[in-house]
């Protein structure tokens, strides 16, 4: 699914709405802090561009701060010490009904007094937007979510997806130029989880509008957006567009939490340029230099398991070759989970396909492992 | 077409669900027995008990029962025969030996006051005297000679009678036998009850006013404050009724805590002290601190289950704090409030103590006027029968809140 290929990286194609081209950032966090306590900082000195039109998901593992960062974008939390601007204006001090950011809530936070279409004319009513107006815009954004028929019904009526695509209709329909969504799919099944993203995403195509999306769940933020920031610890560790979060993690916590990933732990040899030679466990690996310490530190190396080739025919093509036991299969339908110890790490995963001549192998037998030195990134340890 | 659904070995799928869940169903009403035992001894029947004793009248009919006989054929149109007469004192001095006669002469007193002394006086002569009787009773108290005492007796014949009603609306038979209003002098009840739903509404629209707030902040703030605040909201609750109602006697009298120190600002005047208690507004001041829990805490468990992110959602969405809370949060809280406010109402209509003791003349609600016929009067009847409209009042309001918010909707903690 991570290998799909990503054809909608058209973080300028948003003019295409007759909008005048703009290459200010639409949101900027300028070194902005947050702590709750006084003690320890949620959020460490954040600086983060939000470019206009772009789908950006802050990903990362409950407590990273993200939600925090979207709380303060949103206005309902103060930041401690920083500026937020939104369209190059300074909004430390707008209040949250002032900011015009529309936004979809963890639980859709849909007014249960309320029907579905007078959730919706709620925001064009404070806004005093005309009667035949409100009407309009709520029949156009409950058509948009496929919910046109649903106007009268009450929230509690409607099942978690319709739910859900109530709050989205509701965040659009005052034409906010963002949108922000805090794990607005956390609470709905898996499949209509997958069916959600591709709704969200191609409504986000379809009217251009900026959104910036929380979620813990990193193949949702691979599905859907155009760049991924990886939060931990109140840090960004990585903010790039999703196929280069993959390929080309840039610390350990990256390329663990992104996807399934090999790592090994050894010490820096020799670095010559990009190339560096680590000693894991007594066997020499050749790998790629990427965030390390230099000569005689300790490094993580990461290489995803399906870089890796089980007895290549051609080994003189891979940098690295090893002799590994089969510990575990795990069958997966479209392939085999194979779990094997190599260079001293019984945790080894690699991925072999269920069509490959590979796929009657046995556990306890021994094959060979080869990987490329570009393909084994060395990371801080 | 509906073809019977049967099991395996063919039995109706029905009968076999029914037997399977036997032991499920057994089990189930052997542990609600006890508690169905308890309320029924408890409440139904002391309930349905009081209901009759407001429409029972057998002492007449009991105690006099050749009178009653002997006036079942009067028209009413005149003063009655001597057979009548004769038969009233026969009945008179039988009630006399076995020492009746004062529960007869007290329950037509009730009916019309002044017939007490009429009834013990002729029966004490009665015992002397020869036929013909007519003369001998008019000779001894005039009041025989007039028709309203004589349809006051028939009327109360019957063993059923709705006098105690009528008389709990301020409403009595005339002469004639037409509901009329009594006496401009005996007008008490009807004034009474509006004076104890206007006061009840006072209470609890202060304690909505007061516990709202408190509410809010409970359901709010962080749990380690809440839990402080609800203790301070509780601790009441654990301090004696009696000792709270007469602290407010030392706060609120003249010569009391708040006076004091509104002379001592400089606010009155020392020989303009505020009477503030031993009236109606005492008796509504210390009823909504007492009631205030009973508000606070239906508002509380209402308002914990509304999430934040509905005000946050209605703010995003472009509505100023206030409006959110408007809109979005005060119809959220709605069960919450009905409850509180039914619950108050409630208790408040049926109060007692407190008006007792801080109510003055003009702060006496209808459950002081109860426990005056249970306890002073004894008149049981129109105590009864006052209950018994103050049990229909509430139940009309729980009918209507039913109708209005639904019963299932009601939550109480």
């Amino acid at each position: 699914m991570i290998a799909r290929k990503r054809a909608a990286h058209r973080v300028t194609g948003m003019a295409q709405g007759g909008m005048t081209e703009n290459n200010d950032p639409l949101v900027r966090f300028e070194s902005v802090q947050k702590s709750y306590d006084g003690e320890t900082l949620v959020v460490k000195d954040l600086n983060l561009d939000v470019a206009r039109g772009e789908f950006l998901t802050m990903l990362g593992p409950s407590g990273s701060g993200k939600t925090t960062c979207l709380m303060m974008l949103a206005g309902f939390e103060p930041a401690t010490h920083g500026e937020i601007y939104l369209d190059n204006s300074p909004i430390n001090n707008v209040p949250p009904h002032k900011r015009g950011i529309g936004m979809v809530f963890q639980n859709y936070a849909l007014f249960p007094h309320m029907s579905v279409a007078e959730n919706l004319a709620f925001p064009l009513e404070v806004r005093k937007t005309p009667k035949s107006e409100i009407e309009q815009r709520v029949t156009k954004a409950l058509d948009m979510v496929q919910l046109g028929s649903f106007g009268n019904r009450r929230p509690a009526q409607l099942s978690g997806g319709q739910q859900q695509r109530v709050a989205v209709a509701r965040a659009l329909v005052f034409d906010p130029v963002l949108v922000l969504m805090d794990e607005p799919l956390g609470a709905l099944d898996k499949q209509l989880r997958e069916q959600m993203q591709y709704e969200i995403k191609h409504i986000h195509e379809n009217l251009g509008v900026t959104v910036v999306y929380v979620t813990h769940d990193q193949s949702e933020a691979l599905t859907m957006s155009n760049r991924v920031a990886v939060f931990n610890d109140g840090v960004i560790q990585q903010l790039a567009p999703p196929d280069e979060l993959y390929e080309r993690p840039q610390n350990a916590f990256v390329a663990q939490f992104i996807g399934e990933n090999n790592t090994l732990v050894g010490d820096i040899k020799e670095a010559d340029g990009d190339n560096v030679t680590v000693d894991v466990n007594g066997s020499i690996i050749k790998a790629l230099n990427v965030n390390t310490g230099g000569v005689g530190s300790k490094t993580t190396l990461s290489i995803r398991p399906e870089r890796v080739a089980v007895n290549p025919s051609n080994e003189g093509d891979y940098q690295n070759v090893f002799k590994a036991t089969v510990e575990e299969l795990i069958y997966l339908g479209d392939h085999i989970r194979t779990r094997a110890s190599v260079c001293g790490d019984d945790e080894f995963v690699v991925k072999i396909a269920n069509a490959s001549a590979l796929a009657a192998i046995k556990e306890g037998t021994e094959v060979t492992f080869g990987w490329k030195a570009e393909d084994c990134r060395a990371l801080d340890a | 077409m509906s073809e019977q659904l049967t099991t395996v070995d063919g039995r109706p799928l029905k009968a076999a669900l029914a037997s399977a869940e036997r032991t499920k169903r057994i089990r189930a009403v052997l542990l609600v027995m006890p508690l169905f035992i308890f309320i029924f001894f408890s409440f139904l029947y002391p309930i349905a008990l009081m209901l009759y004793r407001s429409v029972e009248n057998p002492l007449i009919a009991q105690h006099m029962p050749e009178t009653v006989a002997v006036l079942e054929n009067w028209d009413g149109k005149d003063i009655p025969g001597e057979e009548a007469f004769a038969a009233l004192a026969k009945d008179l001095v039988a009630a006399r030996e076995t020492r009746e006669i004062g529960k007869v002469a007290t329950r037509l007193n009730f009916e019309t006051p002044g017939l007490r002394s009429v009834i013990t006086g002729s029966a004490r002569s009665a015992g002397k005297w020869e036929p013909p009787y007519k003369e001998k009773f008019l000779d001894r108290r005039k009041e025989w000679g007039e028709l309203a005492t004589w349809a006051t007796i028939k009327r109360l014949s019957p063993t059923i009678t709705s006098v105690n009603y009528l008389a709990a609306v301020d409403r009595q038979f005339n002469v004639d036998g037409e509901v009329v209003m009594v006496g401009e002098d005996y007008r008490i009840y009807v004034d009474l009850f509006m004076r104890t739903m206007w006061m009840s509404v006072v209470v609890t629209v202060s304690c909505l006013i007061l516990g709202f707030p408190i509410a809010y902040m409970l359901a709010s703030l962080p749990l380690r404050h809440s839990n402080l605040l609800m203790i301070l909201v509780l601790l009441p609750f654990w301090t004696s009724l009696l000792v709270r109602t007469t602290s407010w006697i030392v706060l609120l009298q003249t010569q009391g805590v708040l006076n004091d120190l509104m002379v001592w600002v400089g606010i009155i005047d020392n020989a303009q002290r505020i009477q503030l208690i031993f009236n109606a507004q005492g008796t509504v001041i210390a009823m909504t601190q007492i009631l205030l829990p009973f508000m606070v805490l239906p508002l509380y468990s209402v308002m914990k289950t509304i999430p934040p992110s509905y005000l946050r959602a209605a703010e995003s969405l472009g509505a100023h704090r206030f409006l959110a809370f408007w809109r979005i949060y005060v119809p959220n809280t709605l069960p919450g409030v009905g409850a509180g406010c039914l619950l108050v109402f409630i208790l408040a209509i049926g109060y007692y103590i407190t008006p007792a003791l801080v109510g003055g003349q003009d702060g006496q609600m209808i459950s002081n006027m109860i426990a005056f016929h249970m306890q002073k009067s004894l008149n049981w009847g129109l105590a009864a029968a006052l209950g018994g409209i103050l049990l229909v009042g509430v139940i009309m309001l729980y009918w209507l809140y039913n109708k209005l918010v639904g019963i299932d909707r009601l939550k109480l903690g």
